[in-house]
């Protein structure tokens, strides 16, 4: 810089920085916006591999007579009430009666979850898939509708949507032709929430929580009485256990 | 003699074929709009029986249209003349039956509009994936194999392309019987038998619908099958019926020996109402003793004959395939055994399946888009098997042509 060269003054360079500031304000904040509300209210959280979220399902404390897993379901998920065999059905509770000694009990039945999956090996586009948490899911983008997921899955968990769908839950998108199941309530539990079947059973039947952590109440739970999964002989490592069957 | 030749009867009688098959793709066509609009609720299908009639013809298509290459199988791979011949038009019906079948497999997709997504996004995983490439790699070897057929500049490297696409479609069969084979949970599949047993059931099927195809075109043609060519093939589809019957016989007493199937296998076989109905009668009389009775009685065993077998033997195939895929779904997965389970999404109860109009018309539909491709193949290019008769009188040996009249 010459010595003959006068800097420019502070109060003009403030007023140019200012203006600067404020057009740049007027550019990006619509955008900033568009990515905060893209981005929900709070941080994004990843699903950690850490974590493998299970259900311990109490047979002993289900009551025959009640489905208030199943409601709650149906109106966490936006689903219809089941009465043909073509509705959705991501819950459902199944009597059971020992063929031998006649001892009746009632479960919910749902996707179990399973650490091995035979829907996620069997669907060709990967639409199937299971997240780092052990949560199975269905990616909604690119399911093609071929149901073999349905023919592969020992738990009849998964319902094909035989009809155009209205009046949806924002958070839980469905559509006709594709293939769906329980999430878990994956929206719920990603805000922290427990899903909605564990949060409505007056009987306390169904205990939610981290497999992984030996600490976590269902991980306790699940070392003081005997549990089983639907189906062991398969081998598909269920996070869904039983007791009381 | 190829469409060049016709006499203008002949060229109506083309058109009415022609006319008659664009009628049933339409209105096959039509009952995928519809079943699009509305959604599967139209269909007879539901969340327990997810494969319904399109499946039944879809996966019938698939197979035969891996068997009938057998016929140019025989020909290039093992070198058999009177097979070479019919190479060219057993490659036709393979292309014409695959496309059929592929067509209401993807349109009977929840998705079809989705369909780019099957062949960008692949879980090499899935036994379906992997029939992606299988049926693709197909129509490219066939198409390939043809040309070297056809062309008699190529025709030296028939024999290693028949080669390729003769392991290639054992390993396409071994596919399509596995997409049943892999299933773990329902007791009608889950077996390594059932991928040889596609396999054997796709060289009955194929060359059934061959026979058939190959009957039709003699009959325009005013031509009859030399007896010693009738013999060989009636011989050879009555072998393929008995093996396929004893496959089906072993696949059901191996279920019949474990405990844990016995039930189901009562269900199928005996108790189920319409199955055990359509198992014994379509394919049990109409699918298997018929036909073999049709080739092997002394008194029969013509070209009439033959044809009639064929016919019966395609009847069995479709009650066959009726049963195992939607009796097998019908039977309930018994997820607590031990327990007798009950529910409002129908745990332990036998599910009811109804085929509808959709359905049919769609598998309907690709039967026609098979046919045509048929017709308007044999009416453009060289098709018609011809043999040279002079060298099989007098002897029931292997007639043996001299090279170059090879594949036409």
């Amino acid at each position: 810089m010459s010595a003959g060269h006068k800097p420019p003054l502070p109060a003009r360079r403030a007023l140019l920085a200012g203006g600067a500031a404020a057009a740049l304000s007027v550019a990006l904040a619509p955008g900033i916006r568009l990515i905060e509300i893209a981005s929900g209210n709070e941080a994004p959280t990843l699903a950690s591999s850490k974590v493998r979220w299970g259900m311990l399902i109490d047979a002993t404390r289900c009551s025959a007579d009640c489905d208030a897993c199943v409601t709650a379901c149906n109106q966490e998920n936006h689903l219809p009430t089941a009465a043909a065999p073509t509705d959705p059905q991501w819950l459902r509770k199944v009597s059971l009666k020992d063929l031998k000694t006649g001892r009746s009990l009632s479960v919910p039945v749902m996707c179990q979850h399973c650490a091995k999956p035979a829907c996620v090996d069997v669907c060709p586009t990967g639409a199937s898939f299971k997240r780092a948490d052990g949560i199975v899911l269905v990616d909604r983008h690119i399911c093609i509708g071929c149901r073999y997921c349905m023919m592969a899955c020992p738990y009849k968990a998964r319902s094909f949507v035989h009809a155009p769908v209205t009046d949806q839950n924002p958070q839980v998108p469905r559509g006709k032709g594709c293939v769906e199941g329980c999430t878990l309530c994956v929206h719920r539990l990603d805000r922290g929430q427990l899903p909605a079947c564990v949060e409505a059973c007056p009987n306390q039947a169904m205990l939610f929580g981290d497999l992984n952590d030996p600490d976590s109440a269902i991980s306790q739970r699940l070392r003081a009485i005997a549990t089983t999964q639907a189906r062991a002989d398969l081998g598909l490592d269920t996070g869904v256990r039983y007791h009381g069957i | 003699m190829s469409g060049h030749d016709l006499k203008p009867a002949d060229s109506s009688r083309f058109y009415a074929l022609v006319g008659l098959g664009l009628l049933v793709l339409l209105a096959g066509l039509g009952a995928f709009h519809t079943m699009e609009e509305h959604g599967h609720i139209i269909s007879g299908m539901n969340n327990q029986i997810v494969w319904g009639l399109p499946h039944v013809f879809a996966i019938f298509m698939i197979v035969a249209a891996s068997g009938v290459l057998n016929v140019a199988s025989i020909g290039s791979v093992f070198g058999k003349t009177i097979y070479k011949t019919r190479a060219p038009l057993s490659g036709l019906l393979c292309l014409a039956l695959l496309g059929g079948g592929l067509m209401v497999l993807l349109l009977d997709l929840g998705r079809p509009d989705r369909i780019i997504v099957a062949a960008t996004h692949y879980n090499f995983r899935s036994v379906f994936a992997w029939n992606v490439f299988l049926y693709s790699g197909m129509f490219a070897i066939v198409a390939l194999y043809l040309w070297m057929l056809m062309e008699r500049r190529m025709n030296r490297y028939v024999k290693p392309v028949g080669f390729v696409a003769f392991i290639w479609r054992l390993v396409l069969t071994t596919g399509t019987g596995s997409i049943f084979g892999f299933l773990v949970a329902r007791e009608a599949y889950g077996s390594a038998m059932l991928a040889p047993m596609f396999i054997i059931m796709s060289f009955a099927w194929g060359l059934a619908v061959f026979n058939i195809v190959q009957s039709a075109m003699f009959a325009w043609n005013g031509m009859t099958l030399h007896p010693a060519i009738l013999r060989r093939m009636k011989n050879l589809l009555g072998v393929f019926v008995a093996a396929t019957a004893y496959f089906v016989a072993t696949h059901h007493l191996t279920n019949l020996y474990f405990a844990r199937q016995a039930d189901f296998e009562y269900f199928i076989l005996v108790d189920g109402g319409v199955y055990p109905l359509i198992f014994w009668l379509g394919y049990g009389v109409v699918g298997t003793v018929l036909p073999l009775l049709l080739i092997f009685h002394p008194a029969l065993g013509t070209a009439r004959a033959m044809t009639a077998a064929s016919v019966s033997v395609l009847l069995g195939a479709f009650a066959l395939l009726y049963v195992f895929i939607i009796g097998g779904q019908a039977w309930p997965l018994d997820i607590f055994p031990g327990y007798a389970a009950s529910s409002r999404f129908g745990d332990g109860l036998i599910a009811a399946y109804t085929p509808s109009l959709p359905e049919l018309l769609l598998g309907l539909g690709g039967m026609a888009a098979a046919f045509l491709i048929t017709t308007v193949g044999v009416r453009i290019l060289h098709f018609l098997p011809e043999d040279d008769l002079p060298q099989f009188d007098g002897g029931g040996s292997e007639p043996n042509l001299p090279a170059a009249s090879h594949g036409a």
